[in-house]
């Protein structure tokens, strides 16, 4: 390998890496705030993606259905336990979003505005998927917590796949081209993608260090009857634990789009390596995530360069060692042991 | 006439393939074919608590094993059977052993991982046909006759029956017992010399077992192996009919398997003019049911339709001896600490403790609250390491030993939080307190060579039960007990272990004056039998009048030890327990 191609690698590896981060971070605050290992946030990935895709087509995505029909049925379970205001709030804003779509989805919106609608589409998702399917269940046991997000993911793929058929789909680079820096030619969307990562990573770091909100997560998570106590809902903080993973991962999904075909089932083998990094963090640190992330964006893209049939054995068998150091480390101060 | 209905139910089954069309033997072979991985998993997740993603990359492994032998080496596929079991055997010892020490969810995602890891990697192996896989394998046959249609279907379900018989006669065992209780009871476990790794390691080799005959069976069925079968999404699928079926339940495991594969067909038929998209139903519909299952029946369908049933006790005699006691020890004191001290971080919470325990003798442990009574326990029965010190048992040093040795050695402990398993008999619950004592691994259970050993637990702890009065609730679930039978139920299990050295932790503890009465008798007849009683109680006025010393603690200090009324008379005991200046 000579220094252009290993330069070229590095600059694959961090890219990839920026997307698994942001996804690992997602992953370690829902789980730190819910105990949810959120399997589906890959679907969260590839249903925002293809609907970029499929509004770049100039089409009505399919997403719409999924918005409406959630929010039709959290509307009607607000309803029925007699919360009329949020009922109305369930109806009236996927419906405004569904609206605003059909309308603009044949007009060329621009980069902006279609990335605009992909998040208010697909962000959303994330929340309905919290309230419908494990809210209802915030006492289980982790493991079935594990079940459940995995019967989610399944249900995900298979509309997915519904409405996306199975064919794959790519979007445009938000800055197409490459620039050439000291002899190294850059992607301009690699960088648009480490940027808006770094941007993101940032954000968080302020949210969870500087605000109230940040500070209320931080707390559900460390300690939630504590949290209860002192006067923060868990059930809310899971709310806004979702709803920023929706906002990530739709951002993710969207600057990856370009970078690669996307795929109904594409979105679990990404936040599946998303998964691995949190796990490098014990699904506890934030910066530790960060970091495992951009490890197996460099391992996998060497691996490519190196053994390309064998890139995803190579990043899935070295899980193993990982989870056992992981579990080393883990078991010196656990708590009792769970039913 | 309930004996008769498994058998009628098995007449009826096997009469079913004379009058189906082919089209339903299909089924009903992908039914048995899942049944079959669904009993192990039952086993593994819904009885032992280990959710498992990877069980299709078992399938596969036999599969591919009995695929190549046969038509690389052309050995016949009844020769491949064994090799298959075999080596699918060894691969998850091998990954059971890397990884079941993983805790909560880190054992789930490890299984995720290395069957995505084998799934890659055998469609990437042109050895084994890449994605393409193998073909031309040999149908099953006896003597020149092709083992096809009617006859297959007998052959798989007689393959389930077999499973079914397996996975029954484990859970109606000795390692079933503790399999059972593996939720949530580790720590209780060990202090009954439970090896729980082993355990842990023998169910997840069953289970692969199973998966392993599954594979062959599949394999000479379709008479072609690609790795799409064996990937991620059927190893979630046969989680989700566990899950549908009711994930502890054997019957669930198969009711589970023959809905989904039904539903699936009939989505399949029925719906795909709706969608653009093979597949794409079923995914939704059975993503929605697990939810929905998950959210509202909790049991799946056998819990929703049928009480969880009792398991019975098969075949045992009622008449049988306990068991031999085992040979007494001489060497005296039974049970002696020398400095025993630990440290957590910068508290000391035991410091130079010492005492001992004569035979016949009881002693008092006692302490405000915060003393390091507890820790003090923990470091006599090997939950924790002592720092400095030692731990002698019968003049045996046992301070490194595992909590399993020690208590094979032959202490025995009651736990201040009863740890009961809710969901198992009284009598179950004290037959676990004798698992040292029996020798049947899990072959002679699954084999049933296990009845002669099993009848003697069984009447031990029956013995033990009636000695503390608590027979006539032998049957009860130990969830339905009182809080004093519950206690009671604690003696008696440790009982049943054949102790030299009992540690009692809070006995009377919720105790009704009358219960305590009780159990000061029984605790002075143990004495009498020769038994070393080491004894934590708050109840002053019960714990004085009955021990022969005392050992004081506070602080993580020892501040005194001698009889009740030296103790008693003691100023440094009295301004520990009413504070400065008022004794």
């Amino acid at each position: 390998m000579n220094g252009m191609i290993a330069a070229l690698l590095a600059q694959d590896a961090l890219t990839s890496g920026a997307i698994y981060a942001l996804l690992a971070i997602s992953l370690v605050m829902v789980f730190s705030t819910t105990r949810i290992l959120l399997i589906p946030q890959g679907e969260i990935v590839s249903l925002s993606a293809l609907t970029l895709a499929s509004l770049e087509a100039g089409h009505v995505p399919g997403t719409l259905w999924l918005l409406g029909l959630g929010g039709l049925v959290v509307a009607g379970l607000q309803a029925l336990s007699g919360q009329i205001r949020g009922a109305v709030l369930w109806l009236a804003i996927p419906g405004a979003i569904i609206a605003a779509t059909r309308l603009l989805a044949a007009h060329d919106l621009g980069a902006a505005g279609r990335m605009t609608l992909t998040l208010a589409i697909c962000a959303p998702l994330s929340v309905i998927m919290y309230r419908l399917a494990f809210r209802p269940l915030a006492r289980a046991p982790t493991l079935v917590l594990l079940i459940v997000a995995m019967a989610v993911h399944v249900l995900l793929t298979g509309f997915s796949l519904m409405v996306f058929g199975p064919e794959g789909f790519r979007t445009r680079p938000l800055l197409p081209g490459t620039i050439t820096v000291a002899g190294m030619p850059l992607r301009l969307q690699a960088l648009v993608i480490i940027g808006t990562a770094a941007v993101l990573l940032t954000a968080m770091a302020l949210y969870f260090g500087r605000t109230l909100g940040g500070k209320a997560l931080r707390a559900t998570a460390s300690n939630a009857t504590g949290a209860r106590l002192v006067g923060i809902r868990p059930e809310a903080a899971g709310e806004v634990a979702f709803l920023l993973a929706g906002l990530i991962g739709c951002i993710s999904g969207m600057l990856i789009s370009s970078m690669t075909t996307i795929y109904f089932d594409t979105g679990f083998m990404i936040g599946l390596k998303g998964f691995m990094a949190a796990i490098m963090a014990g699904l506890g640190s934030y910066p530790l995530a960060a970091a495992g992330a951009v490890l197996i964006g460099g391992i996998e893209s060497y691996a490519s360069f190196y053994a390309s049939a064998f890139k995803d054995v190579i990043v899935f068998a070295l899980i193993i060692p990982v989870l056992i150091w992981r579990n080393m480390i883990d078991s010196r101060n656990r708590d009792e042991e769970e039913e | 006439m309930k004996a008769l209905a498994p058998f009628a139910a098995a007449l009826c089954l096997a009469a079913l393939p004379l009058v189906l069309p082919q089209y339903w033997l299909t089924l009903m072979n992908f039914t048995g074919l899942a049944a079959i991985v669904v009993l192990g998993l039952v086993l593994l997740t819904g009885v032992g608590g280990m959710t498992s993603f990877g069980q299709a990359a078992f399938v596969g492994i036999s599969a591919y094993t009995t695929a190549w032998f046969t038509t690389q080496a052309g050995l016949s596929p009844w020769l491949t059977l064994p090799l298959s079991l075999a080596v699918t055997a060894s691969a998850a010892l091998l990954i059971g052993l890397l990884t079941l020490g993983l805790r909560g969810h880190y054992l789930p995602l490890s299984t995720l991982a290395w069957s995505m890891a084998l799934f890659y990697l055998v469609g990437n192996l042109p050895q084994l046909g890449s994605h393409d896989g193998i073909g031309n394998l040999p149908p099953l046959s006896i003597a020149g006759h092709v083992l096809g249609g009617r006859a297959f279907t007998w052959l798989t379900w007689g393959a389930v029956g077999l499973a079914f018989l397996s996975a029954r006669n484990l859970l109606d065992s000795r390692t079933g017992r503790a399999l059972r209780a593996l939720r949530g009871g580790r720590i209780m476990l060990q202090a009954f010399g439970a090896d729980i790794r082993r355990l842990k390691l023998l169910v997840f080799v069953h289970a692969a077992v199973l998966a392993a005959l599954s594979g062959w069976l599949y394999a000479h069925m379709m008479r072609f192996v690609s790795p799409t079968p064996f990937g991620i999404s059927a190893g979630i699928d046969y989680l989700f009919m566990a899950v549908i079926g009711g994930a502890a339940s054997l019957w669930g495991a198969i009711i589970g398997s023959g809905a989904v594969v039904v539903a699936r067909d009939l989505l399949q038929d029925i719906v795909p003019g709706l969608t653009g998209a093979t597949g794409a139903t079923e995914l939704l519909v059975f993503g929605l049911v697990v939810v929905l299952v998950l959210q509202r029946a909790p049991g799946g369908i056998t819990g929703r339709f049928a009480p969880p049933p009792r398991l019975p006790r098969a075949a045992l005699s009622h008449d049988a001896t306990p068991l031999p006691p085992r040979p007494a020890m001489t060497a005296e004191p039974l049970l002696a600490a020398q400095g025993l001290t630990r440290r957590f971080g910068g508290l000391t919470a035991a410091n130079d403790i010492s005492l001992s325990v004569e035979k016949g003798r009881i002693l008092g442990l006692i302490g405000p609250n915060g003393a390091g009574k507890s820790t003090v326990f923990d470091l006599l029965t090997g939950v924790t390491v002592p720092d400095a010190g030692r731990v002698l048992l019968a003049g045996q040093d046992i301070t490194d030993s595992k909590q399993t040795a020690i208590a094979r050695a032959g202490l025995a402990r009651t736990f201040q939080h009863t740890r009961l398993r809710g969901d198992m008999t009284l009598l179950e619950n004290v037959a676990i307190g004798a698992h040292a004592r029996g020798g049947c691994g899990a072959l002679a259970s699954i084999f049933r060579r296990d009845r002669a050993e099993e009848a003697r637990i069984f009447a031990t702890a029956r013995a033990q039960l009636q000695r503390l009065g608590l027979e006539a609730r032998a049957e009860v679930l130990a969830g339905q007990l009182s809080q004093g039978e519950r206690r009671t139920a604690e003696i008696a299990r440790a009982l049943a272990s054949d102790p030299t050295v009992l540690l009692l932790d809070e006995p009377a503890a919720g105790l009704r004056h009358a219960e305590k009465q009780h159990l000061a008798s029984l605790l002075h007849q143990l004495r009498a039998e020769g038994l070393a009683i080491l004894i934590i109680e708050h109840d002053m006025r019960f714990l004085l009048d009955l021990v022969d010393r005392v050992v004081v603690l506070n602080f993580g200090q020892q501040i005194a030890e001698g009889t009740p009324d030296e103790v008693r008379a003691n100023p440094a005991v009295q301004s520990a327990y009413l504070g400065e200046g008022e004794a």
